[in-house]
């Protein structure tokens, strides 16, 4: 029978995590394996082909698509020069300025001259990408061509949702427990550049006021939905998000709503206050599901002696083993569990569900629980 | 492929996402065929396993502890039966790896653009966007559009035989300059189907043979006047076996071992509806709500016709529903107060936590509420779909027609529907069948005399491809252990004024202990009424409508059924339709309760 669980997300003080770097089409990789790299360095580019226009060469000159040999001056796969001309008619009656010239509209290469359709595709110069390190650490493998793999020991934090792409800076303290919240006047100057670590929620106006100032990332427990949709300027439909064009990558680490920050999270953060960070806002909720990330790399001296976190053997969920609650009415809610009846419970909604047993943290309390609203906790 | 297959024993898969299910299914004594067992494994297309097939053993595993039949000789299916040893034949379908994704692209956009669609959606596929020479993009869009989309494969049609090749041939320099890459696999070529104009073959042969590994296929519409899907159907579905499966690990093998071509599951699922209604007679909708996508599946005098809403469902997509439906949509079916940005955040946090469950009677009313909107909207892009094809008659070529603006008629007529069916999570699991059933008819609105049933464990994939080897069987199945009927809704069409008298209805319901007494009942508009009934029930049944209200046979005109039972009963609807629900808070939550109670929904 499949394991009904949530594994839980990870926070985790001390491993080792490879990044596997890239790029979408191959080009060249900067790096060799031993290398020591800063999240920053770029590792490998390529070029990647631009934009395609198409010119109506045949209505401009008012020929037949069969007569466009005749009046192209360039032939496929020649370079030109914006403004260049590309194809000519004859001069009525001999007289230049009754000629009629096409002349390239950006500078590129002919992709194809269709006698077809009559048109000319002129495709713009590639474009150059660049791929980063994204984390300070060791280039363990390349692939030619490719990418490389980056290894690094750090302490590893996933949240919950994310929005914004990779972002790197120094971990900055902006609430003193982890259910404060964020406003507008919380946030200060010298947090541009900075990865600040919020408490329960940040306001809409908080967010603007460090997407404005330049904090390259905000990472709190809780953020309404209403306040995402401002800050997108559409309502999100699916979660898959990375790409999103804001200057400030927003981690959540709980859920929607006001959230506090898990202590374990929010006491692992604090530890670094001051450290290098690289943060990922990328999420995708689907099958292959992708968190987003929080990366605080060691020296090359505390690195000496980390091992890579194992997680906890796959045997299921167990009596005594820590769960947090995900779902209403006890979202958030941490507790043990005493008990997993293996019969089908009756719960409120009248469905038959397998269901746990849990002794809530906070109040001491019992609670039944449906066993797909729990996620696990790894001590 | 043989439609009667003589068969004792079959063993199905369906290799969906995340679940791999297994059924068997046995001819009887009375040489008809049950569904007898079922077997359930995690799907093992990713890490650490790297092949489907394991996923197919663990479930057919299951299958076989649970029957006491040995199906399994180590890991090979035993064929054929030989006492309690063994199978007659193995199928299976698949939507593992998120199914199969197309782009679609056509020379207009209301006619071979939409037939395209269709051709794909009938064969399975989701479609990812609809390119059409007229679609109002600039070239450098749509050769940005094909390249951002990762797709398996792309289907391309243009032009009626003999009509003009400009603009297909257009579209094929467009995509060959966009050069796309397969979501699947970065070595392969991406499959390209043509089925266009037979002109223009010689010109997109050059223009698209060396980029992409292209097919040719009849034109789907080769006339005006005629559409031509199947052969296109066929083509993509060969190409998803060969291609896209080819891709998902394990399939090599797998496919070695089915007697028929692997499905793709909606399409597995369109065709089984197909087949029930061609064999009764009746038309039939269908509707298969997901976590990430609901299918809409049709057939109306004899013309089926699929859609897939690919961002409406009710886990991954369900922030999606709220972006489309809007919060004041989602909430008029909410019988309570709830701050909306509660309600909001809600929703979200369903999002990033798909696999959670309602556990309270108010969070299971807001994901019914959802799934309301959901099944809503998914119906009416269906019926945008579903209509009869567009420049018939009118329309001399195809270039004539770019500045033409057309619509073809739905052939969605909930009038003359006979049977709706739904299947997915939220209604073939709802706590209480008449959930189930009152989501469908609020979401649906059918109108005249409509019979409502839910797929019991989902099992419509594995009898999809079951009636492609023998329908008798598939069909057998389908009525006797896969289908749960909730009953029957009745609802006139026509306005009227609330509280006064809309209909009578004369009931007679007969159970195997004896008859009920008769119910004799004038029914006032705006209303429901359900009488509640056993699936071994029937009954007779005589709506008299007044004389500004339809069941069916014309206004003020009685109707006489011989309904079969079900397991909620006879639904009497005559809140209208469109229905009509207040915006004010008050009037809205007394109204909606009204209803919830006199269905006895959570009460």
């Amino acid at each position: 029978m499949a394991h009904v669980f949530t594994p839980g997300l990870q926070v985790i003080a001390s491993t080792i995590v490879t990044k596997e770097r890239t790029l979408p089409i191959p080009g060249k990789v900067r790096v060799k394996p031993g290398d020591r790299v800063k999240a920053e360095d770029v590792i490998a580019e390529t070029a990647i082909p631009n934009d395609v226009q198409s010119i109506n060469v045949v209505n401009r000159l008012s020929i037949t698509a069969k007569e466009i040999r005749n009046v192209m001056l360039k032939k496929v796969g020649d370079p030109v020069e914006e403004h260049e001309p590309i194809a000519q008619n004859k001069p009525f009656l001999g007289l230049k300025f009754l000629q009629s010239i096409i002349r390239a509209p950006f500078k590129g290469s002919i992709e194809r001259i269709s006698d077809v359709t009559g048109q000319v595709l002129i495709r713009k110069p590639p474009r150059r990408i660049t791929l980063t390190a994204y984390v300070d650490g060791v280039v363990k493998d390349v692939t030619e061509g490719l990418g490389a793999d980056i290894e690094t020991a750090c302490s590893f934090i996933q949240g919950i949702f994310g929005i914004g792409g990779e972002a790197f800076g120094e971990i900055q303290m902006a609430c003193s427990s982890p259910d404060g919240n964020l406003d507008e006047e919380d946030i200060m100057d010298d947090y541009k550049g900075k990865l600040i670590i919020g408490g329960s929620h940040i306001t809409y106006k908080g967010f603007r006021k460090a997407m404005e100032l330049g904090v390259k990332g905000v990472i709190v427990g809780g953020f309404n939905a209403s306040e995402l949709k401002e800050v997108l300027g559409y309502e999100l439909g699916v979660a898959i998000t990375g790409d999103e064009d804001i200057p400030t990558t927003l981690i959540v680490t709980e859920g929607f709503g006001k959230m506090a920050i898990a202590q374990r999270t929010f006491d692992l953060l604090k530890s670094h206050n001051g450290r290098r960070a690289s943060i990922s806002g990328y999420t995708q909720i689907r099958a292959g599901v992708m968190r987003p990330e929080i990366i605080v790399p060691f020296t090359e001296q505390e690195a000496r002696d980390v091992k890579k976190h194992v997680p906890k053997a796959e045997t299921g969920i167990q009596k005594g083993d820590e769960v947090r609650i995900i779902r209403e009415p006890y979202f958030g809610r941490l507790g043990s569990i005493v008990d997993l009846p293996p019969d089908l419970t009756k719960i409120d909604t009248e469905a038959y569900v397998r269901i746990m047993t849990v002794k809530l943290s906070d109040s001491g309390e019992t609670v039944t629980v449906p066993r797909a609203n729990v996620e696990l906790i790894e001590v | 492929m043989a439609e009667n297959k003589d068969l004792n024993i079959v063993i199905a898969t369906d290799c969906g996402s995340t679940t791999t299910k297994a059924i068997l299914i046995e001819k009887n004594e009375k040489g008809e065929y049950r569904q007898t067992f079922r077997g359930e494994a995690p799907t093992t297309v990713e890490e650490p396993y790297n092949d489907v097939t394991r996923g197919v053993l663990n479930a057919v595993q299951e299958v076989e502890e649970l029957s006491g039949r040995k199906i399994l000789e180590g890991e090979k299916i035993i064929i054929p039966a030989r006492g309690n040893v063994g199978v007659d034949i193995y199928i299976s379908t698949s939507s593992a790896g998120g199914g199969l994704q197309m782009l679609v692209a056509g020379a207009v956009k209301a006619m071979t653009a939409e037939s395209a669609q269709r051709a794909a959606l009938g064969a399975g596929a989701i479609v990812m966007d609809v390119l059409a020479s007229n679609d109002g993009r600039l070239p450098h869009q749509k050769i940005a559009r094909i390249r951002s989309l990762r797709p398996d494969m792309i289907l391309l049609s243009g032009g009626t035989d003999g009509g003009t090749v400009t603009h297909v041939v257009e579209l094929s320099e467009f995509i060959a300059a966009a050069n796309p890459r397969p979501r699947l696999g970065h070595s392969y070529s991406l499959p390209v189907i043509y089925a266009g104009n037979i002109k223009a073959r010689d010109e997109v042969k050059e223009v698209l043979g060396e980029k992409t590994d292209l097919s040719l296929t009849d034109n789907i519409r080769p006339t005006l006047e005629r559409e031509n899907l199947f052969p296109a159907r066929q083509k993509i579905q060969e190409l998803f076996m060969e291609h896209v499966m080819q891709q998902a690990p394990g399939y090599d093998k797998l496919k070695t071992w089915v007697e028929v071509p692997i499905m793709p599951t909606p399409g597995a699922v369109g065709y089984l509806i197909q087949t029930v209604a061609e064999e009764e007679g009746i038309n039939a909708m269908g509707v298969d709500i997901g976590g990430a996508t609901t299918d809409v599946f049709s057939v109306f005098d004899t013309v089926f016709n699929r859609t897939v809403s690919a961002n409406l469902g009710m886990s991954y997509s369900i922030s999606n529903v709220l972006a489309e439906a809007g919060l004041g949509n989602v909430l008029r079916w909410v019988p309570f107060d709830i701050d909306e940005e509660d309600l909001g955040n809600r929703i979200k946090n369903k999002m990033i936590r798909p696999t959670t469950i309602p556990h309270t009677k108010n969070e299971l009313m807001i994901e019914q509420a959802l799934a309301r909107e959901a099944l809503r909207l998914a119906f009416f892009q269906h019926k945008q779909l579903a209509v009869g094809l567009k420049g018939v008659q009118r329309i001399r070529s195809i270039s004539d027609t770019f500045s033409q603006s057309s619509s073809g008629e739905t052939l969605v007529d909930m009038m003359s529907l006979d049977i709706l069916i739904g299947s997915g999570g939220v209604l073939s699991h709802a706590p209480r069948r008449r959930q189930s059933m009152l989501m469908m008819i609020d979401a649906f609105q059918p109108t005249g005399v409509t019979r409502l049933a839910v797929d019991s464990i989902f099992m419509m994939p594995h009898l999809g491809v079951l009636a492609s080897v023998n329908r008798k069987a598939a069909k057998e199945v389908f009525e006797k252990d896969c289908l749960i009927p909730l009953g029957v809704c009745i609802s006139p069409r026509g306005k009227g004024k609330q509280g006064l008298k809309c209909l009578n209805v004369k009931l007679k319901i007969k159970t195997p202990e004896g008859d009920k007494p008769p119910v004799e009942e004038d029914i006032p508009f705006g209303e429901i009424r359900l009488y509640p009934m056993n699936r071994e029930d029937e009954a007779e049944l005589e709506v008299t409508p007044t004389r500004r209200f339809d069941v069916g046979a014309g206004n003020g005109k009685p109707i006489h059924k011989s309904v079969r039972g079900g397991v909620v009963g006879v639904v009497i609807d005559t809140r209208g339709r469109p229905l009509q629900i207040p915006q004010n808070l008050e009037q809205r939550s007394a109204l909606i309760r009204k209803w919830y109670d006199a269905f006895g929904m959570y009460n």
